[in-house]
């Protein structure tokens, strides 16, 4: 997706995220002055002790232990500012982040169904998580680097200009071949890095395909094309990463070269002015010569760093930027200020006039008028596509109408709370949904406050009781993620469970249509009845007994509803339902 | 690791090259404070007036010199170093990557299921790429680390042996210090890691379950519950970074330290021995400013080459597997024996475990259409998979025109047998390139033929390409029931004798799946079709059904004889058509 935010605008919410930490970011500059001043005050004091040495029986020891003590208490005070920067830039980061990543977490919550539907969970859930990664590892970057960096160049230059113009005029002039090697190396390694992650994840995907699938490919004998494909790819990249693995790795050696060509023009000019001093105002000596050699073997490297930096903080800012666009995207309407709650229903649904689509310019739903009374089943049929998913989407408030109205006891579902609606249902979908955590905890998910005692009456009557105590440790076993090491049927019959728990007034149900061993199917189908007892049920219908029992059945087809009507009135009107019947379940 | 060596054999030379060249570049590094030294010795010897300013300058632009020089043949090694470094190491992942990759296909099923498919891939990818990494640092720095540390600190003793004990007691000092801070906060890397896996799961789970969250109100439940987990990480986070920040302070002091006691040792040395120079003092402490880097690089090293023989030994235990079934050559068929034929056979999956399959047999006559039916883990998919021997079984032998499938050759079984798995999978690539499979000298209108046999002739007209249409990985692009089919016709290319239906109809809905079996019986090729269902509409019309459950064979017959002679048919039966007898 293209990053709509503009940098600009991008660079002032960081900033403004960063408000709240006004006193830590002054700490983290004192610190930060604190620990240039020393590393650059630290060579000096070297430098001088060194100048106290000059030949045997010429060595001025009280002066040595002066620059001793003057040495240990700098580095020492560095020391604990340096740690101190680096402690108070983790805190700085680290809360931005947690704070952004928690905010792009509750905003999942109150995004539309629609955005949900219509972005992979990928790419959400890297916004979230890698994005707001990349993020802080750009911030702290920046924060520990850039500043200290680029404090430390200005004053090495200043100190060596204070020392000697001519040692700092000639390091002044070098430093742009640094620069210049540095961005180089950079622009050139980023092409080809880029193209050898390309390749490589080129490669990946096509092992992930035929090793993922290997049994497929062994039952169709396809191991020679496969593996000439895989050798054809697998020589790119290795063209490819010897070129990005070459070009990268010549950073370091070039900024050796640079340092030492820097080295050289210091101990060149210093070396000179030593021989010739009459143009110097400073006494140079050769400790002060020691103390600049010291500084050009640092200088370059806050020069790498800044560069480092500088493509880490764009990427940061990119970065950013995807999850600011993700925060920012709309979320639901809310519920009407004067939403009324939704209670003691008695399950009385009607469907007046509703016209709805997912895309604007795609009519799908158009003038559909149902009426399910209370305690009524409802079956909708059709073949698989036929968007059986719709209706459930409408009756939950997943999805609103463009037009007309859903009314639940003759109140209109929009002028309720989503919340309260939402509680008036009991939801068992097909793809089953459990939360990792305890089978009780997902039992209890809509009824918190429910005891053990109730959640294995619940459990016993859909039949789940029996399968659950042959689990490691019953109620309390761990389940995965996403269901873990149950069987599909298990799954359903844990969310049949859930619902039978909380009982409330209406039902929606989603039939499985297959893979479900037959002694597990017969109890799910057991539990179904049960729950069904006395409910409003809207049941996405699969079982001729269920489709024939119904009060009312909706026959779809792309999205639509063609027919509706029992199960007698819609054979002898000999239409969609009737062939759809005849070819199904007549043998 | 040892035995991965054998892929750098064609890049001895290389691998030989690299280091040495390091070697020569951290030589002159470290010839580099001798030149100061002199240099500074040379301007002191003209201050006490033994050297005329002349000659002093000449030797001083001299030396200036010899350190450009220095620069760049340290330049030219490194840059020769890095290379022949980075062609060794692709050139090793390469062929490492490609045997890989020939051995994993030759893997069994067996093979596969033992060792997981994720295992596999991940061996294969960041496995390799760890080792070429590890490869590829080593030949850089092995050489090179070690030899600025400790050279470093020779060089020390031969200037001056109290420095040398100096240098070496920092040495180690710092390596106690950067090795203590990696070992702590390694670990703590990795717990911090896994608290990210579970803020990135349970934002995963949210997304999944966002309409069951909502649902239930769940909302505000699950943000706290982030919320926790948020601040678990935050904490990790943030008392991982404060170990890991000590590491440039302590070290920094270190280093200092170290030189206090340097020039302190230098000035005791300068005081009572005339031999002995300043430049030689500035000589020492700039040694001192050498090493840390290197040190921390060598920490660096080691822990990456760890993590480089870790997965090197995974790598190798696949490398050393052997596929664990032994396809027979060639053989004739036996007159008269029947077309397929089990023989009392059992089959477990792993050895010790339980029976997977128990004593089966049956027969089947060339051209007719056998339904195989049974619960979940009854053993059918099993059974399906030991007629083209992609398993071995445990007792019994299975038969095809009177030959163990033991000793017919890969070509013989899968050109003869085609298989349409449970799990529909297309592969990136163009329709008719996926079709190709089942055989790839097929025309169009032979593939035509296959698709409107397999009810696939819709899911080609609904694309824009028709059989040129890309299928992305996956066939992400194609709904489950358009995928089944398709996979259906890809079996059906080859017009096979015999072809396997691995409950491969379960997302179509029941008039396709109709269709289909009304297709395949008027193939003019006749195949011998097994379709394997957990409905029993889909099977009903078979010439012989097999019930399995728990891997023994309940109940063969023709449906309306298992309606009187078999129980657990019986009970699916009704189970799925309970409306229609009532």
């Amino acid at each position: 997706m293209a990053n709509s935010i503009p940098p600009k605008v991008i660079l002032k919410r960081v900033l403004r995220q960063l408000k709240g930490y006004g006193a830590e970011i002054a700490l983290s500059v004192l610190f930060a002055l604190i620990t240039v001043a020393g590393n650059l005050l630290v060579p000096i004091f070297i430098g001088n002790a060194i100048d106290c040495i000059i030949a045997a029986g010429r060595v001025d020891f009280d002066k040595i232990y002066v620059y001793f003590a003057l040495i240990g208490a700098t580095v020492g005070v560095t020391a604990i500012a340096q740690w101190l920067l680096s402690f108070i830039n983790n805190h700085i980061t680290f809360s931005v982040v947690k704070n952004l990543r928690g905010q792009a977490f509750a905003h999942i919550q109150v995004l539309p169904l629609s955005y949900i539907d219509g972005h992979s969970y990928g790419d959400v859930v890297s916004r979230c998580i890698a994005d707001v990664e990349q993020f802080a590892d750009g911030l702290l970057l920046g924060f520990t680097q850039l500043f200290t960096g680029v404090l430390t160049i200005l004053g090495t230059l200043v100190l060596m200009a204070i020392y000697n113009w001519i040692i700092a005029l000639a390091v002044f002039f070098i430093t742009p071949l640094s620069l210049f090697i540095a961005r180089f190396i950079s622009s050139r390694t980023y092409k080809l890095f880029k193209k050898t992650s390309a390749i490589r994840g080129e490669q990946t995907a096509f092992i992930e395909e035929m090793i993922g699938n290997l049994k497929v490919v062994k039952a169709f004998g396809r191991e020679d094309e496969n593996k000439s494909k895989f050798d054809d790819i697998n020589g790119e990249l290795t063209k490819a990463s010897l070129s990005s693995i070459f070009y990268s790795s010549l950073t370091n050696p070039c900024t050796r070269f640079v340092n030492a060509i820097v080295y050289a023009a210091v101990a060149l000019s210093g070396a000179l002015t030593l021989i010739y001093p009459s143009v110097l105002p400073v006494a140079f000596g050769i400790g002060k010569l020691t103390t600049l050699l010291g500084y050009s073997n640092q200088y370059t490297k806050p020069f790498n760093e800044i560069s480092e930096v500088i493509t880490e903080f764009q990427n940061a800012i990119a970065c950013a930027g995807r999850v600011y666009e993700f925060i920012d995207s709309p979320a639901q309407i809310p519920d009407s200020l004067g939403a009324a709650t939704l209670e003691n229903v008695n399950g009385n649904v009607e469907f007046c006039g509703v016209d709805f689509s997912y895309e604007e310019d795609k009519p799908l739903i158009k003038n559909l008028n149902i009426r399910a009374g209370a305690g009524k089943r409802i079956a909708i049929v059709g073949p698989t596509g036929c968007g059986k998913t719709t209706l459930i989407n409408l009756l939950m408030r997943f999805y609103d109408p463009q037009s007309g109205s859903i009314m639940v006891d003759g109140k209109d579902t929009k002028e309720v709370t989503r919340k309260s609606l939402r509680k008036c249902y009991g939801m068992v979908l097909q793809d089953t949904w459990l939360k990792s955590g305890t089978v009780l905890e997902n039992i209890t998910m809509g009824k918190p406050s429910a005891t053990r005692e109730e959640a294995e009456q619940a459990a016993r009557a859909t039949f789940a009781h029996n399968f659950i105590i042959q689990l490691p440790n019953g109620y309390d076993t761990v389940i995965g993620e996403d269901g873990g090491n149950l069987s599909q049927g298990q799954k359903q019959l844990l969310c049949i469970t859930r619902i039978m728990l909380c009982l409330p007034p209406m039902l929606i149900l989603d039939e499985a249509t297959s893979s479900i061993d037959t002694r597990t199917e017969l109890k799910i189908q057991q539990a179904f009845r049960k729950l069904m007892e006395g409910r409003t049920s809207f049941i996405v219908a699969h079982r001729l007994s269920t489709i024939k029992e119904a009060d009312l059945i909706l026959a779809m087809k792309d999205g639509k509803i063609l027919e509706q009507g029992t199960h007698e009135e819609l054979m002898a009107k000999g239409g969609f339902y009737c062939n759809l019947y005849n070819s199904q379940f007549a043998s | 690791m040892k035995d991965l060596l054998k892929y750098l054999k064609n890049y001895k030379l290389q691998s030989v090259l690299a280091p040495l060249f390091k070697l020569l570049e951290a030589s002159f590094e470290l010839f580099i404070p001798l030149v100061v030294a002199s240099v500074i010795d040379k301007i002191n010897g003209f201050y006490g007036g033994a050297v005329s300013s002349g000659e002093a300058t000449r030797y001083v632009l001299y030396m200036c010199l010899i350190l450009v020089a220095l620069g760049i043949v340290g330049l030219i090694s490194a840059v020769s170093a890095q290379f022949f470094a980075a062609k060794a190491a692709v050139g090793f992942s390469k062929e490492l990557r490609s045997d890989l990759f020939s051995k994993v296909q030759s893997l069994s099923y067996k093979d596969i299921d033992n060792l997981g498919t994720s295992a596999m891939i991940t061996r294969m990818t960041s496995d390799v790429n760890q080792i070429q990494t590890g490869v590829n640092l080593v030949l850089r720095l092995f050489m090179r680390s070690p030899f600025i540390v400790f050279g470093a600190m020779i060089m020390a003793f031969v200037l001056n042996v109290t420095a040398g004990w100096v240098l070496a007691a920092t040495i180690a000092v710092l390596f106690v210090v950067v090795f203590a801070i990696m070992i702590v906060t390694i670990p703590m890397y990795k717990k911090s890691q896994g608290y990210l896996d579970k803020v990135t799961a349970s934002t995963r789970e949210t997304l999944v379950g966002s309409r069951v969250v909502r649902a239930f109100c769940k909302e505000e439940e699950e943000i706290a519950e982030n919320k926790r987990r948020n601040q678990r990480l935050y904490s990790a986070q943030k008392s991982v970074g404060a170990i890991s920040a000590l590491m440039n302070p302590l070290t920094y002091a270190i280093i200092n330290v170290g030189i206090i006691a340097l020039v302190y040792a230098g000035a005791i040395k300068v005081n009572t021995d005339p031999s002995f120079t300043q430049g030689q003092v500035v000589a020492l402490y700039n040694y001192m400013s050498q090493i840390l880097v290197e040190l921390i690089k060598l920490a660096n090293l080691i822990i990456t080459v760890t993590k480089c023989f870790a997965s090197a030994d995974r790598v190798n235990e696949i490398l050393v597997m052997q596929p664990s079934i032994i396809r027979g050559g060639a053989a004739s068929p036996i007159p008269g024996a029947a077309f397929i034929e089990f023989d009392n056979v059992s089959m477990r999956y792993a050895s010790g475990g339980a029976c997977a399959l128990e004593n089966i047999s049956f027969s089947v006559e060339k051209g007719q259409t056998i339904g195989v039916i049974g619960g979940t883990g009854s053993g059918k998919t099993t059974l399906v998979n030991l007629i083209p021997h992609f398993y071995d079984v445990c007792g019994g032998e299975v038969r095809i025109n009177g030959v163990n499938v033991n000793s017919l050759s890969d070509e013989q079984l899968l050109s003869s047998c085609k298989i349409v798995p449970q799990h529909a999978v297309l592969f990136k690539g163009t329709i008719r390139d996926n079709l190709k499979w089942g055989n790839e000298s097929a025309t169009d209108d032979e593939i035509m033929e296959a698709v409107d046999c397999a009810c696939a002739a819709d899911v080609i007209g609904a694309k824009s390409g028709g059989l040129d249409e890309q299928v992305e990985q996956g066939g992400k692009n194609f709904s489950g029931g358009q995928r089944q089919r398709l996979t259906i016709a890809r079996a059906m290319v080859g017009k096979p004798q015999i072809l396997i239906l691995d409950d491969s109809a379960s997302a179509l809905d029941y008039a396709t799946d109709a269709r289909l079996r009304k297709n395949l019986r008027t193939l003019d090729y006749s195949p011998t079709v097994f379709i394997v269902s957990q409905r029993t509409s889909s099977i009903r019309h078979a010439d012989k059904i097999l019930v399995l459950d728990s891997g023994r064979l309940v109940g063969v017959g023709t449906h309306d004889e298992l309606l009187v002679t078999c129980g657990a048919y019986k009970e699916i039966y009704n189970l799925q058509y309970a409306g229609e007898g009532a």
